[in-house]
């Protein structure tokens, strides 16, 4: 037996003492990182609500809560609804290929609604998640939030925060700060107008 | 050491006391050119200890949940006694944080501090304005009033943009669906706990540094080069007592200024504490202009200014991250002979004039809104920042230099 140090015997100890021990604190963060995730009780309160949307009248607008967001239901003017496929040369994203929203919106075309009398859809900006105001009348010139919404202004939402604008289906203009259309939430319409946010199935027997 | 009699010597010869006494104070020899620009570093100092008392203070009486946390304000504001002197220092502490951080940072920029062999000095400084950013973005959030909710919601959603993990992260950061009750709590957590934690040990690491390699000077040469028979630097002269009792004239002259916008202005129009801050958070209603404190609106309207492209609005909040990390690589773009601006060019004057003016420019660009002349602005300004960085290795490398002094200059 000799006295010298087996260094590379050394090295290899080490490196696996040091592995062992960096392999045993990814395992030990697993659950400091799980106490951030939403916890049991957020995920219950993110549960679906529901919105009687039967007393509203053309051109009004109803805003709910669901998951802490805001939740616009709009109910559309007929002549806003006719006009929504005549201007999609100002719009960024007309047929929502890079937005958010269920499949069967996006089929509903310029609509962008399950009914295109009502629409619905989060009122959360999609440039920083303001949230932007309702400008429902067509108009040659007109002022919201201090600004100025142009000629031609075809009805929609205002975000008073960077100036995005976009149309009553939440579509965004051309060379806005905003880079998608509002997103629509999943929802389902029961009978009575009773709009469910957060699922894609109408509850079976809706009180 | 020998160690002498009595109490200090008791400790002496358990705990290297004097040794460190000695090294960090009455030993550390600095250059004795110091001007007005070398005050900024000690009054960071002085706001940090501001900023540790008050808040611990301010902790007793805050109640960090969403539904408790904007009266709890009020309460202390009300019904604590000195409660709202106490909450004004610590809110009037940020902005002067970041005020004497700028200035201090600036000082760098002119006499070329961050230069070798001072890079690693330089880098626990630009760590310990990120983490302030973060502190402060943080502490900001806890009165939960509107503005709060929102420049959180704003802030929060950067991480959105994040291609893939984007969605997720974010939900990972709020601890919900939204800004709620959660994120304000681990937000008190971070803010009163973990950050000033790393603060500390960051700010004792910077000091550590500086007083392995010297402070620099106005003329930008080293000190050590002509030194007496007992090894001191002839140009240095001992930290303790000279500059300590120096710095506590610059300490009365601030506190002088601190209190009265304590005293007279604590909201500083709207430039300290925003006017929709004074209602509570409502997840419902956006305030009709969201515009960050102003230490952050630089960086804010560089964020802005960038267009969303390809569907993404990634881009801004890119050039946002490198619009801070950019300052880390300062003393390997700076490829002067010459460190003080005293012996540069003309250029390097020029292209700083211009740095320092494009920064201004972009601060009052991300208090305005953005319409009229401000976006164009925002965008030109953007450019001139980065323009300032990423040519720095061509204009300071072949701008004409004059001659370095071999030994400080001083007026007797």
């Amino acid at each position: 037996m000799s006295d010298e140090v087996d260094h590379s015997r050394r090295r290899l100890l080490t490196a696996a003492t040091v592995g062992t021990g960096a392999i045993g604190l990814a395992f030990a963060a697993v659950p400091f990182i799980a106490s951030w995730k939403p916890s049991a009780r957020a995920k219950a309160l993110g549960a679906p609500v529901e919105v009687d949307a039967s007393k509203l009248e053309a051109g009004q607008m109803l805003k709910v809560v669901w998951r802490g967001q805001a939740v616009f239901v709009v109910r559309r003017v007929k002549a806003v609804v006719d006009q929504l496929n005549g201007h999609d040369d100002i719009l960024a994203d007309p047929k929502s290929e890079d937005s958010l929203q269920p499949d069967y919106i996006k089929a509903s075309g310029a609509a962008r609604a399950r009914n295109p009398e009502y629409w619905v859809g989060l009122a959360v900006c999609t440039h920083l998640g303001c949230s932007p105001l309702g400008a429902f009348e067509p108009n040659d010139s007109f002022q919201v939030a201090g600004a100025d919404l142009g000629a031609n202004w075809p009805g929609g939402f205002y975000c008073p925060c960077h100036g995005s604008k976009y149309d009553l289906s939440g579509r965004v203009f051309k060379s806005m700060p905003a880079p998608k259309n509002l997103t629509v939430p999943p929802y389902a319409i029961a009978a009575n107008m009773r709009i469910a946010i957060g699922v894609d199935d109408a509850p079976k027997t809706v009180s | 050491m020998a160690a002498g009699g009595g109490l200090l010597g008791w400790i002496d010869q358990r705990f290297p006391l004097s040794k460190l006494w000695k090294e960090q104070a009455s030993e550390y020899y600095a250059p004795k050119n110091f001007n007005f620009w070398y005050y900024f570093g000690v009054l960071s100092l002085v706001v940090l200890v501001n900023q540790l008392v008050t808040g611990i203070f301010l902790t007793m009486s805050y109640k960090p949940s969403a539904a408790e946390a904007f009266s709890s304000i009020e309460y202390i504001m009300r019904d604590v006694d000195g409660g709202w002197l106490i909450r004004y220092m610590h809110s009037t502490g940020a902005s002067a944080f970041f005020i004497v951080i700028y200035l201090h940072m600036f000082r760098a920029l002119l006499y070329g501090s961050a230069r070798k062999p001072r890079e690693l000095l330089w880098i626990f400084g630009c760590l310990i304005f990120l983490l302030l950013m973060a502190e402060a973005f943080m502490g900001y959030v806890l009165p939960w009033g509107n503005m709060s909710y929102w420049g959180a919601q704003v802030i929060v959603s950067l991480f959105s943009s994040l291609p893939w993990i984007g969605a997720s992260l974010v939900e990972w950061i709020r601890g919900d669906y939204y800004i709620a009750d959660a994120t304000l709590n681990r937000f008190f957590a971070l803010h009163v706990a973990a950050l000033p934690l790393a603060l500390v040990f960051l700010v004792i690491a910077h000091l550590m540094a500086l007083h392995e390699v010297g402070s620099n000077n106005p003329d930008g040469i080293e000190i050590h080069k002509y030194n007496d028979e007992k090894g001191h630097p002839l140009d240095g002269v001992p930290f303790h007592p000279y500059y300590t009792v120096k710095d506590l004239v610059g300490v009365a002259f601030f506190l002088l200024l601190f209190c009265a916008v304590i005293f007279f202005a604590p909201t500083f129009g709207g430039l300290f504490l925003e006017a929709p801050n004074f209602e509570p958070a409502n997840p419902l209603q956006t305030p009709p202009h969201i515009a960050p404190v102003w230490y952050f609106t630089p960086f804010y309207a560089m964020l802005r200014a960038v267009p969303s492209f390809a569907g993404t609005q990634v881009w801004g909040v890119l050039v946002m991250g490198a619009s801070v990390l950019i300052i880390f690589f300062l003393p390997w773009l700076d490829r002067s002979p010459v460190r003080s601006i005293r012996y540069r060019g003309p250029i390097y004057k020029t292209m700083l004039g211009i740095f320092v003016l494009s920064f201004i420019a972009l601060a009052v660009c991300g208090l305005k809104p953005p319409s009229g002349i401000y976006p164009t602005l925002a965008k030109v300004c953007t450019v001139l920042y980065f323009a300032f960085f990423v040519l720095m290795p061509w204009y300071t490398k072949y701008e004409r230099v004059k001659p370095v002094p071999e030994r400080v200059t001083w007026h007797d």
